[in-house]
């Protein structure tokens, strides 16, 4: 058969417009800046499962573009993801992922383990050689027991009893250092993951807003979403506020009427359906 | 090899608003240094004279010379004049010094607030090398973009960029204006991560200084 077949793409990023990129940056044009989630996420094992923990702060460098995100992804009804660094790479991994774990646990008839979803990371991951943002923790309870992951963007990964990852890290790696024992009820564990974030949320600008928790264990899942809420809005008018037009002094006006470049043709065809 | 670096960039927000016979400054309370809280209460507000108060964001190292600089040089000017500095006079020395460091300036947005000669409120405001305007209001520091088009839009003062120049005082009460200084900081630190902690508001009147604290989100 000849006429010409595009091939499908081998799959990567396509570098081409980087040299482009890099002469306009040189010529003065500044590049879209991209979403980072800041962030403070922690992860906990105890005796019946994992803990995870996520601030809800989403920054834009010093602004922030979402007061209540979400960071605790959904895997598998047995296990959920924590994401920090750039807010669309953890998005579309988590979401990839959990795609393929979606069609793993139909193909083999059984309940998706954690290692699975840790090595479908980390070889995307390692795959785009750290262009993909994604600073992961991963946690779940299947039918070898619980586990605990952290994900780095170059695609290593390491197994912890407890973890923490993003700008807030340290200040919530200090209260696991200082609390954390193995055979943590679930009380003291969602207490200890709740303090922890509160910890980043408090300490690190990059981090701020709400605590969400997700506590897993064999058989059931409970997404606490918003479990505490320790940063309300300290003051507000109590006479409200109104923007009426007029209130900002207009300096000048210029209306430019259009009418006479636009070409408008009385009863054309109707579109096609 | 890296150079060193001079400058940093202490963050923080800084607001000042003119009445009619009162002024109205205030500033967040937050010293911080990267994603890092250095400070929940450090203040950003120097008392520079009688009715005369310099708030300023930007380097603290730069800020805490620059303060110790114009006190000297206001305790000189009384030695001198036999009375105290006025706010307008205070306002062309301020220039005069940024403007002395042209190439390597201060890296401080001031914002200078008090009550003229007359007794009605004024307000200053600067850029880090001296250029410098008297205006019914201004915001200076890394909350200024948030809260800027809001004063702008509530405190129905004339434009300063209408001309001919208008006197530019709200005819806002002083209650309101404090009101809505409030609220726009509480704005302001929601969206803004270096703006946060506490809020020092000044208000100078005809029967001296008076200074309020309230709490805001410290996340």
């Amino acid at each position: 058969m000849t006429g010409s077949m595009d091939l499908p793409a081998k799959g990567g990023f396509n570098f081409d417009l980087c040299r482009r990129n890099n002469m306009l940056e040189k010529n003065g044009l500044k590049l879209p800046g991209f979403l980072k989630t800041g962030t403070t996420i922690v992860g906990l094992v105890f005796q019946d499962g994992v803990v995870l923990g996520a601030d809800t702060r989403a920054t834009e460098g010093p602004i922030v573009a979402d007061k209540n995100c979400e960071k605790i992804h959904f895997m598998a009804p047995n296990i959920y993801c924590c994401g920090a660094g750039t807010a669309a790479d953890t998005e579309a991994v988590t979401d990839m992922v959990s795609s393929q774990l979606q069609l793993h646990r139909y193909a083999t008839g059984r309940e998706s383990r954690v290692i699975t979803a840790l090595t479908l990371l980390k070889s995307h991951l390692f795959r785009y050689q750290g262009h993909v943002s994604a600073a992961l923790v991963l946690g779940g309870v299947d039918c070898t027991g619980p586990h605990l992951h952290t994900v780095y963007p170059h695609g290593s990964t390491d197994t912890l009893p407890f973890a923490t990852m993003g700008s807030g890290s340290l200040a919530a790696m200090s209260v696991f250092e200082s609390r954390f024992k193995e055979g943590l009820t679930r009380e003291e564990g969602i207490e200890l993951v709740s303090d922890a974030i509160r910890a980043g949320i408090f300490n690190d600008l990059g981090s701020g807003s709400n605590v969400d928790v997700c506590v897993i264990t064999k058989g059931k899942t409970e997404y606490l979403r918003n479990h505490q809420l320790p940063n309300p809005r300290t003051y507000a008018s109590s006479k409200g506020f109104s923007f009426t037009k007029g209130q900002t002094e207009v300096l000048s006006t210029k209306i430019i009427p259009l009418k006479q470049k636009v070409e408008v043709a009385e009863g054309g065809d109707a579109m096609e359906e | 090899m890296a150079r060193f670096d001079p400058y940093e960039n202490n963050g923080g927000t800084c607001v000042a608003v003119a009445g009619a016979d009162y002024c109205v400054v205030a500033a967040d309370t937050r010293l911080s240094v990267g994603y890092s809280i250095l400070s929940r209460d450090h203040s950003k507000i120097a008392q520079l004279a009688d009715k005369c108060v310099l708030a300023s964001s930007g380097f603290q190292g730069d800020i805490k010379a620059l303060q110790k600089a114009l006190a000297a040089k206001e305790l000189v000017y009384e030695h001198n004049n036999n009375k105290k500095m006025s706010c307008p006079a205070m306002a062309q020395l301020l220039s005069n010094t940024l403007y002395y460091k042209r190439f390597f300036p201060y890296y401080a947005f001031n914002v200078l607030a008090g009550l003229d000669t007359q007794g009605k409120g004024c307000v200053f405001t600067y850029d880090a090398v001296g250029s410098y305007e008297r205006t019914g209001y201004s915001a200076q520091g890394t909350g200024s973009a948030l809260m800027m088009p809001v004063l702008d839009n509530q405190l129905k003062s004339p434009s300063p960029l209408l001309l001919p120049a208008r006197d530019a005082v709200t005819p806002l009460s002083e209650s309101d204006a404090v009101d809505l200084v409030k609220d726009v900081f509480a704005s302001a630190t929601e969206r803004d991560i270096y703006t946060g902690d506490r809020l020092e508001i000044v208000v100078i009147n005809s029967s001296g200084t008076c200074r309020e604290c309230i709490e805001l989100r410290k996340d």
